[in-house]
């Protein structure tokens, strides 16, 4: 039912496409512009509270502190995690890709001969299409997330870390509720109106006969504490503890990389994700649980640590801090570019600002277009470096990915825009060769505004304008007038 | 080579040559402020629930306030007697608990800076279950259990305990970023504070 990324053009082909979506460009900004506000109204009520002004600063700071250590100290406190796990009570799997792990979290599934699992909406489960695993093992998926339920029961793709729906306006959602709800359940009730209250009432009605009959639930996790084995989930709607505590399976798919050394380094993450997340001082939910608890939520729990990539993004001097992300997606709110294409032209789990340097570490370069396009989507204007809570530096990286993606793609024939740039250098290396490509510039530029855009140079002009060619060189200007000493005639002014 | 040797090999190669750091990171100190029951009282509230406050004295009515006429009531058996006619939990199903209609407990911190509620599911709080289905939550919150701030909060919570970090009711904002209350979780949240503070053993109050 679900859709699946694979396949997808690369982000200038399918950013073309979103942008003559003139309602998906309507939700977006409304939706985006929403949220930017009351992320800044709250990080100036945290600056507000010292004299200094400086605290939310000094938040970014301990938070990408935290992750950095986690990620320096990765082996160390991965084991340390999983001896706290295991001595609470938990299995420990290891998946090094999401092939392992999508036969994990079937086998457990089986083991418990169950045809159903209720999920907890979590953007790794994605990322290896766990639903899609299980479907083809007869298990159905259920997401349980209001937006995951509207992308699941709509056949859509996520398009947003946080709210997987965005691209979607109310009216969309009722049409889909009232279509497609009935074939996997409680069917809404015909009546259904637009408002967000009823349409969340229908959801409610519809995922409750599933919560209640569940007998095994996957998560994901926001974090993963080393020091005590606890795995934190923070949400919204209550199904994430509703999944978190009835069935009587726990299976948790967890990214090497959410680990937290110590119990109380959660402190500052917890005070900046809600903030940067969906603009609150605190989410409604946040739920933490160590192993097992006799007598109260799962009974058997499994947690599967996940690489996938995460050791190769890890090794990237320049790209690592990427893993430090806390999925908050302000990144995504504050992008011009995120804005206008929504999430779908970056053909991932990940999309926005932060998809489009993760991607690329941790699939590698060279060997997709796809996902060689991604860290050229993006104007370098640093916003969301600046709304980054764990001050992940986005421009910088997406930078250094470009000039990987140039190196992996080195050899073979030469592409228009390195033709250009040999032929730049050539001109600009050798005096005589520069005043003879000034002669004929005013030429070329003419000749080029009449074809309808060059082969092999598209991509470059068919954005952007030509200049007026000047009506003599810079040269040809000093020898007339001996460098502006002698009048000018013409009255130019150069 | 096992999935788990290999990848803590690809780690270990992967960091090789970076200087780890051995001492914890030293979070900044949270907001604090004049009046932290005032504070806690104003930021429950933003979220669109009930507040309510009272003295020891007017609990119990405070707590027959919140509770409308012929529901069904669910208590955790270290609650006391303060509702009468609840059924105390031993175990009920969650289909049972569906069929109740409130909860009524207590918890373990307050925190006054976001308006959260932590339960750490202690008797007087119960299975974590009790909280979640029935539509009613009633939360009563001792003024000595408020703190400032979150990083205060971590001072009184055991990681090894379940813990559930409740700030408002369910919400969802999915649709278009519109804060709806009420999904799965309790749409309504009435939390009950009750001043001055119950003298908790070896600390001041709050």
């Amino acid at each position: 039912m679900t859709g699946t990324f694979v396949g997808m053009p690369k982000f200038p082909v399918a950013a073309r496409e979103a942008l003559g979506d003139a309602q998906l460009r309507h939700n977006l900004a409304h939706a985006t512009g929403t949220i930017r506000g009351k992320r800044l109204r709250l990080i100036d009520e945290v600056n507000a509270s010292t004299p200094e002004g400086t605290a939310w600063e000094e938040l970014r700071l301990a938070g990408a502190a935290v992750k950095e250590r986690a990620l320096l100290s990765l082996g160390d406190q991965l084991e340390q995690l999983e001896a706290n796990l295991v001595a609470n009570g938990a299995t420990v799997h290891w998946a090094r890709d999401a092939a392992e792990a999508n036969a994990i979290v079937a086998r457990v599934a089986k083991a418990h001969d169950v045809d159903e699992v209720v999920k907890v909406k979590s953007m790794v489960t994605q990322e290896i299409d766990l639903n899609e695993a299980l479907e083809a093992e007869g298990i159905a998926a259920w997401e349980t997330d209001l937006a995951e339920l509207i992308v699941q029961l709509g056949g859509d793709l996520p398009s947003h870390i946080l709210v997987p729906a965005i691209h979607r306006n109310r009216a969309e959602i009722r049409d889909i509720f009232l279509r497609r709800m009935g074939e996997t359940g409680r069917p809404a009730p015909a009546d259904l109106t637009d408002d967000p209250a009823i349409l969340a009432g229908a959801a409610r009605e519809h995922l409750r006969e599933k919560f209640l009959r569940a007998r095994m639930a996957v998560s994901g996790a926001n974090f993963a504490i080393a020091d005590t084995g606890t795995l934190v989930v923070v949400e919204s709607e209550g199904n994430g503890r509703m999944c978190l505590t009835l069935p009587d399976v726990l299976v948790s798919v967890v990214g090497i990389e959410k680990v937290v050394p110590t119990w109380t380094e959660l402190d500052p993450l917890l005070r900046l994700l809600p903030r940067s997340s969906t603009g609150e001082r605190m989410n409604p939910y946040t739920s933490t649980w160590t192993g097992v608890t006799p007598g109260d939520g799962p009974q058997e729990v499994h947690v599967v640590l996940l690489d996938n990539g995460r050791t190769r993004a890890l090794a990237d001097e320049t790209g690592r801090q990427a893993l430090r992300c806390i999925r908050c997606s302000a990144c995504l709110n504050v992008c011009p570019v995120y804005e206008r294409t929504g999430g779908h032209a970056y053909g991932s789990v990940y999309p926005g600002p932060i998809g489009a340097i993760l991607n690329p570490l941790l699939k590698g370069v060279g060997h997709d277009e796809q996902v060689d396009s991604l860290p050229y989507a993006s104007s370098l204007c640093g916003a969301c470096f600046e709304a980054c809570p764990v001050r992940i530096d986005i421009p910088s990286v997406l930078v250094d990915q470009r000039a990987q993606v140039v190196d992996a793609r080195r050899g073979g024939r030469p592409s228009g825009e390195e033709l250009a740039m040999r032929a730049g250098a050539a001109a600009l290396s050798d005096a005589r060769r520069l005043a003879l490509g000034e002669r004929f510039a005013g030429v070329g530029i003419r000749l080029a505004r009449r074809l309808p855009g060059l082969p092999g140079l598209r991509g470059w002009t068919s954005a952007r304008d030509l200049p007026d060619p000047p009506t003599e060189s810079f040269r040809a200007w000093w020898k007339r007038t001996d460098g502006g000493r002698r009048p000018d005639p013409t009255g130019e002014q150069r | 080579m096992s999935a788990r040797d290999e990848i803590l090999r690809k780690v270990r190669s992967a960091i090789a040559g970076t200087t780890p750091v051995t001492t914890p990171v030293q979070p900044p100190p949270g907001a604090t402020a004049p009046d932290l029951v005032a504070h806690f009282a104003e930021r429950v509230a933003d979220y669109r629930a009930v507040v309510v406050r009272t003295d020891p004295g007017g609990l119990a009515a405070a707590v027959a306030d919140s509770l409308p006429a012929g529901v069904r009531v669910v208590v955790p058996p270290g609650l006391g007697d303060l509702v009468p006619g609840a059924v105390i939990d031993a175990g009920l199903t969650a289909v049972e608990l569906d069929a109740v209609d409130a909860v009524v407990t207590r918890c373990r911190v307050g925190i006054a800076e976001t308006g959260t509620i932590v339960l750490d599911h202690e008797p007087d709080q119960g299975r974590r279950a009790i909280t979640l289905v029935p539509d009613l939550h009633v939360c009563i919150v001792d003024a000595g259990q408020v703190v400032a701030d979150v990083p205060d909060a971590f001072a009184h919570l055991d990681p090894r305990r379940p813990l559930t970090w409740i700030s408002g009711p369910s919400a969802t904002s999915d649709i278009e970023l519109d804060r709806v209350e009420g999904v799965h979780g309790p749409r309504v949240l009435w939390v009950i504070v009750v001043e001055p503070a119950a003298p908790r053993p070896g600390e001041a109050a709050g």
